[in-house]
């Protein structure tokens, strides 16, 4: 007798024949009915009509009878709301059953009952059993919570039922404290900003002690909880990584990989030096490798998130490459994965061992894995020069064999190669020109055209090859006829007297014949060039092209940071930003890897700076011209703009390493860290260290400029303490928002000029140029005086600084708040905007100071309902030094009088657009704290004014 | 968390769903039969699919394919992990896990589900467990249950829920108190034209049958445990013993169960145990090719190896087989292309052989693909990576058990590349 049987009642009268049994006297029966339903369900049938007959049997003291019901309720209360309201005192009554199971299963089935009414009545029983004596019934309430939530998170809120469940943390039993953690995670993730998962080195504790006892699930949600900490120094990162490593050895691979991400994020805060950094390295490996003989789907996701590892930390793995090595039976997903990871890891030492491997795998069937082999043997060449010969002569082989398809692939990559060596490997072109008929892919047919176009002048009969491609011209794709267009002007320039009648039929093909606005303004401008100066059009299309970089496929650093913090999630498998996508989550915090506490060893370490790219695959390391370049323009400067010009490469050696470099480091963790950071040890980097640590510390091209100017800058603000303050840069435009543009900056008014210094950073890996910049009207009528020097193109993960004057002769309309500032900037990926605010005190201008009549005059028209009164606390200054320090700012100080122990002093500022500001200063000997009042004919002014005054007199 | 999960057989249809949170319609699957159908191959379709509103994780096991239903961010190898624990609780409770057997026992499928999963956060996945909360449905059971009336589900709270060793229940008895151990080693290599080894590693498990009265306390120490240096155990396994004495210390769950699992990388020498010598080859303009294969043992430290099954891919070009095999049976399957040969045992006297000529399509160019070569063999009473057991003690109970130990090498995914 199976279950089967309960699928054979297909005739008409089912629903009810089974009603009729539901209401049989008979528990056997009854049972019997129940169970048939279940069967229909749970094939999609629907048997809804038989609501309250069901619920009827729910009054019962058979417990295989009762979950049946429930199992019912639970999959048709939503459509019958009215009569789910008929189980409730059931549902009530089982909470207080002597029995644990029973009243666990009570309020675990409520919760999964999606009726508003319904979950009214839930709140009690709930509470109780929060508090319940036994763990099995409290660990089960805690899922509810996040149940309840997920219905209604209003009333969770309200009820108080959050804090009871960050009280479950500390509780006696692990299995309630790893499910208190899940459900707290799965509502915090509808709630970014709330502070549930406060976690602190008590908690932490808690968590590792439970982490020991609960279950294989728990752990995975402890685990997850983990990652998301950050911790104090590296002693307890340390003491956490210790306790988290015994994980790597449980044989559930979730448990693995969710220790393996606390390991990778926390390890970043270890000393290097330290030997247990080499111990945990060493650690990593094996248990990653032993993921990668479980089931192919296990291996799938392992595969996808080794493949960031290997991107973040190579040595871990380096001497593992056999493992990766392709089965003939894996399927085609792991295949592709293994042989991504081959590439990552291929280094002299093996490249040999790969090469072969790839060989074999290009003869294999699947086309799709073929094809990437190919690709990945070009990859190969490019990546370890070494092997570069080795892999042309392989490519060549494959071409051999004639199979259409690696054909071509072989010579989309050999196309790269040149690009790579150029003038090395051209011998082997006459035997690319042979396969030339065999092309039918656009990407090949472009690539051998490319190559003629290249070589032009070593191949003989490039016309004729070229003028074989030209009979076919509006036949072929856009990515065909513009290489055609080019690869024939190329030619035409190279061999004048012979091809005049080609380039013209070509150019007259694109220009007049197609509709596609690419290749027809690419025709033009080639044209144009040609015909009015073949010098320059030469320099244009025969220009010499910068070196393809090593890998182009590496994920940019910050994205890699933040997946590394998201290991084993779907983020990791789609090497997204978590941000990007699943709906369930409104508003992921982004993660970062926490910066190195590098109090202590700044001096000697080049990295701490920038702790968080520090193992960031090899980039394009800047050219010795590059560095020279920028020198040479500061020095070049006309003499009048010296102060303009010079003083922002001045402060980008502070502003940069103080603030924008470990800004955009730290994120979001820069208020706990930016104190200790904040201070000197990057001055004593500056001062001590030769230019040749330089470069090293900053990464990008202005270092040497950099380091230099930071010493004037320091000079300077110490000598003349009365200068304008300027506040150190922040961040206005994370490289998240900006395709790898980052952007931090500040404003500053030096010899009446206002100047927005900025630094620009490249985080991605395609160098930016074109910069522009355009501010949206705002009030004070602030434009850009000039456009924005960037000389050099930006290179990845260079800085640069530019000081761009402003004018506020600008088109005017008012913002809110009043100093808001919204700002376009233009570069050849992109428009990005961001907004930022200025302090007002750009705006005082140096003859501010006004007569003491007109000023006595001035305040007494003023009404007195445009008077504002601010207190400023905690400024220890006397009334001479605050004004001394005010006039700085142009804020002038006309009078001062004394009454009984109170200096007044009495002061004007004047703004650009010629608004007068009056104020009254009251200074009380021994009190830190002033009291200002502020008079004004649009005193909406006033509020930023005081800020300028507090700004100021803190600084 | 997990929401939903459909069970999908072979010809595409799904015949169970169960929703944990609100109900999730089934046309989500449609996103899955795109994927099924894009695979060239059932084993080809990519684990995780996106949908619109949905992720889609997906195990193929016993060709039944399990699809979960997830909506917010869940790590992938949590759901799997779940997915493989559902078919291992269905094999331990049907025997099978096939879609006969998934409806013949509909009702307790969907209590076991229900029970494994509250809000899609796991609940109760231990077998022990399981067993408490709904028992297995036997025959016999079936009888007594249609006779007394009582039911297939336990009424009490399961005892190892909260204990400090949720894996095992209390309460045991067993009249015959017995400790099994198996040690079974997979080899997987790669091997290339000439013979020699391009990759070995070993997955070596050592899987648990203990029948013990009580509490019993089990210490199984090894002969060489520095072979294992990456292991990963099951939950009992006392962590810190084994870091400090390289000693198993650990009280047994009830039953089967999996003790360690080990991986012997490729670092260190591995033995392999057979040899083939091949030579398939095509002349050019041609329509014959010869065809040889010979076997043998290498590495066997004495023992015989059994079981040996050869199959090998035919490229696509071949229209037949006509071979001569010195002992076992061959197989050519002329659609699909597969050769497989059953040998048997290898009798190193007198070595197995495949020779013969293979005819190809009329026509047909010389194949450019090598033909790989799978093989299957079995060596009993033998540990290929040499680990062995020590001994076995038991502390905290009385009674003597009786203890046994086996040892077993097979081929995982052994391949020689030709």
């Amino acid at each position: 007798m199976t279950d089967s049987k309960y699928f054979t009642t297909t005739k008409k009268g089912e629903i009810f024949e089974l009603k009729a049994e539901l209401n049989s006297d008979k528990k056997e029966k009854k049972k019997e009915a129940v169970k048939k339903v279940i069967a229909s369900m749970t094939v999609g049938k629907d048997v809804s009509a038989l609501f309250p007959d069901v619920v009827n049997c729910m009054q019962t003291d058979n417990l295989e009878l009762k979950k049946l019901v429930y199992l019912y309720l639970m999959n048709y209360a939503k459509s019958q709301p009215d009569m789910a309201i008929m189980a409730v005192n059931t549902f009530v009554k089982d909470c207080e059953d002597p029995n644990p199971l029973i009243r666990a299963l009570a309020v675990r089935t409520m919760g999964c009952i999606r009726v508003d009414k319904i979950t009214e009545y839930l709140c009690e029983p709930l509470r109780k059993c929060l508090k319940d004596e036994d763990p099995y019934v409290r660990k089960t309430a805690a899922v509810c919570v996040a149940k309840l939530h997920d219905i209604n998170a209003q009333l969770v809120e309200d009820q108080g039922f959050l804090d009871t469940l960050k009280d479950l943390i500390s509780d006696s039993n692990p299995m309630v404290v790893a499910n208190a953690v899940a459900a707290l995670s799965e509502i915090a993730e509808s709630h970014p900003n709330s502070n549930l998962l406060d976690l602190n080195p008590q908690t932490i504790n808690k968590l590792l002690t439970a982490l020991n006892e609960c279950t294989e699930w728990g752990q995975i949600f402890i685990l997850d909880c983990l990652a998301n900490y950050t911790p104090r120094d590296d002693r307890e990162s340390q003491s956490i990584c210790e306790r988290v490593t015994p994980r790597l050895s449980h044989a559930n691979s979730a448990v693995v990989l969710s220790a393996v991400k606390v390991l990778m994020k926390f390890m970043e805060m270890l000393p290097k030096d330290l030997d247990y950094y080499g111990t945990l390295l060493k650690k990593l490996a094996p248990p990653l490798v032993t993921l990668l003989s479980a089931e192919p789907e296990l291996q799938y996701v392992a595969l996808r998130n080794i493949n960031l590892i290997v991107q973040k930390r190579p040595e871990i793995l380096k001497h593992e490459m056999k493992v990766f090595f392709v089965k003939y039976n894996d399927p085609i997903y792991v295949k592709l994965e293994k042989l991504d990871i081959m590439i990552r890891l291929a280094s002299q030492a093996n490249i040999a061992q790969v090469l072969a491997e790839l060989k074999e795998y290009a003869t294999e069937v699947d086309v799709d894995f073929v094809r990437k082999a190919v690709r990945a043997i070009g990859r190969c060449a490019i990546k370890v020069e070494q092997s570069a010969e080795r892999c042309v002569s392989t490519l060549l082989d494959l071409i051999q064999t004639k199979v259409n398809y690696v054909v071509q692939e072989a010579i989309v990559v050999i196309k790269d190669i040149f690009r790579k060596y150029p003038n090395k490997y051209e011998s082997v072109i006459a035997t690319l020109c042979e396969n030339l008929d065999s092309l039918d892919e656009p990407e090949a047919r472009a690539a051998m055209i490319w190559i003629v176009g290249e070589y032009a002048e070593r191949i003989d009969n490039a016309d004729e090859l070229l003028e074989s491609f030209l009979e076919g011209f509006h036949d072929e794709s856009t990515q065909v006829q513009l290489q055609l267009l080019t690869a024939i002007v190329k030619l035409f320039l190279k061999k004048p007297t012979e091809t005049q009648e080609l380039v013209q039929q070509v150019l007259s093909l694109a220009t007049q014949d197609s509709d596609n606005p690419d290749l027809r303004d690419r025709g033009y401008i080639y044209w144009r060039l040609l015909s009015t100066d073949p010098v320059a059009a030469k320099e244009v299309v025969l220009a010499e092209k910068p070196l393809i970089s090593e890998e182009t496929d590496l994920i940019e650093p910050t994205l890699l940071e933040e997946l590394i913090c998201h290991i084993g999630t779907l983020a990791s498998v789609y090497h997204k930003p978590p941000s990007a996508f699943v709906e369930g989550s409104r508003g992921v915090q982004h993660r970062r890897i926490p910066p190195r506490a590098g109090s202590v060893e700044s001096a000697e370490s080049p990295e701490v700076g920038q702790s968080g790219s520090s193992e960031a695959p090899p980039a394009v390391i800047p050219s010795q011209g590059d560095l020279l370049g920028d020198l040479l323009n500061l020095d070049l400067a006309p003499p009048t703009a010296t102060v303009p010009s010079v003083q922002p490469s001045m402060q980008m050696g502070a502003m940069d390493l103080l603030g924008g470099g470990l800004d955009s480091l730290m994120g979001d963790e820069s208020d706990t860290l930016g104190g200790d950071i904040g201070g000197s040890p990057s001055m004593g980097a500056g001062l001590g260290a030769a230019p040749t640590v330089m470069p090293a510390a900053l990464g990008g091209a202005p270092a040497v400029g950099g380091g230099l100017g930071d010493l004037f800058d320091l000079g300077g603000g110490v000598g003349m303490p009365t200068g304008f303050y300027v506040v150190p840069k922040t961040l206005w435009l994370p490289a998240m928002k900006a395709k790898g543009l980052e952007i931090s900056g500040t404003f500053a008014r030096r010899g009446g000029i206002i100047q927005m210094d900025m630094s620009l950073t490249n985080k991605a890996m395609s160098v930016m140029t074109d910069f522009a910049i355009q501010f949206n009207r705002n009030s004070f009528g602030m434009a850009p005086a000039g456009p924005l020097q960037v000389l050099t193109p930006l290179s990845p993960n260079q800085t640069i600084d530019v000081s761009l004057p402003l004018s506020t002769n600008g088109p005017v309309m008012k913002m809110e708040p009043l100093n808001n500032l919204q700002v376009a900037v233009k570069n050849n990926i992109d428009v990005f905007y961001f907004s930022c605010q200025f302090p007002l005190s750009l705006l005082f201008v140096e003859d501010g100071k006004m007569e003491r009549q007109v000023f006595l005059a001035t305040w007494k028209d003023i009404p007195n309902d445009n008077e504002a009164q601010f207190q400023i606390k905690d400024v220890h200054l006397n009334s001479d030094a605050a004004s001394n320090k005010l006039q700085g700012s142009n804020i002038f100080t006309i009078a001062k009088r004394t009454v009984e122990g109170q200096d007044m002093l009495y002061q004007s500022i004047k703004l650009t657009n010629s608004i007068w500001v009056l104020a009254e200063m009251r200074v009380q000997t021994g009190n830190p704290n002033y009291t200002l009042s502020i008079k004004c004919r649009a005193p909406e002014v006033c509020q930023f004014v005081y800020q300028c005054y507090e700004m100021v007199l803190k600084n | 968390m997990i929401h939903s999960l459909f069970l999908v057989n072979a010809s595409g249809d799904i015949f169970l769903e169960k929703h944990w949170k609100s109900v999730v319609s089934r046309s989500v699957c449609d996103y899955f039969f795109e994927a099924l159908e894009r695979a060239t191959e059932p084993e080809n379709v990519p684990p995780v699919i996106p949908t619109p509103h949905h992720y889609l994780i997906n195990v193929l096991r016993h060709r039944i394919y399990f699809v979960a239903v997830i909506q917010s961010e869940v790590p992938p190898l949590f759901v799997i992990e779940f997915l493989h624990r559902v078919v291992d609780t269905f094999q331990d409770y049907f025997g099978v896990c096939t879609e006969a057997a998934i409806k013949d026992n509909v009702v307790v499928v969907y209590e076991l589900l229900e029970e494994m999963l509250d809000n899609g956060f796991p609940l109760a996945t231990e077998s022990n467990i399981l067993k408490e909360l709904i028992k297995p449905p036997t025959i016999l059971r079936t009888v007594v249950n249609t006779i007394t009336g009582s039911t297939n589900v336990g009424e009490q709270l399961p005892t190892g829920q909260l204990s400090v060793v949720p894996w095992r229940r209390t309460g045991v008895k067993y009249t015959n108190n017995e400790a099994y151990f198996d040690v079974v080693e997979e080899i997987d290599a790669i091997i290339d034209k000439s013979g020699s080894t391009i990759t070995a590693e070993i997955q070596g498990v050592v899987d648990a049958c203990v029948k013990l009265t009580g509490m019993p306390d089990l210490t199984l120490s090894f002969m060489n445990p520095r072979l294992l240096d990456d292991v990963s155990f099951h939950p009992c396994v006392r962590f810190k013993r084994w870091e400090a004495e390289r000693i198993l210390s650990f009280i047994p769950p009830d039953g089967n169960f999996r003790l360690l699992s080990y991986h012997v990388s490729s670092q260190n020498l591995v033995a392999i145990p057979v040899y083939v010598k091949h030579n398939i080859s095509f002349r050019e303009g041609s329509s014959q090719g010869r065809f040889e294969l010979t076997l043998g043992p290498k590495q066997t430290m004495g023992k015989a190896v059994e079981s040996v099954l050869v199959s090998s891919q035919l490229p696509r070009g071949v229209l037949n087989a006509n071979l001569n095999a010195s002992q076992g049976t061959y197989t050519f399957d002329p659609v699909t292309k597969l050769l497989s040969w059953d040998v048997g045992k290898i009798n190193p006297q007198k070595l197995p052989s495949l020779k013969g000529s293979v005819s190809l399509q009329a026509g047909a160019f010389k194949p450019d693909e090598n033909p790989t070569i799978n093989i299957q063999f079995k060596i009993q009473q033998l540990a290929i990576s040499g680990l062995k057991v020590n001994r076995l003690d038991m502390y905290g109970e009385k009674y003597k058990p009786f203890k046994g130990i086996k040892y077993m090498t097979k081929a995982g995914k052994f391949q020689v590349r030709t």
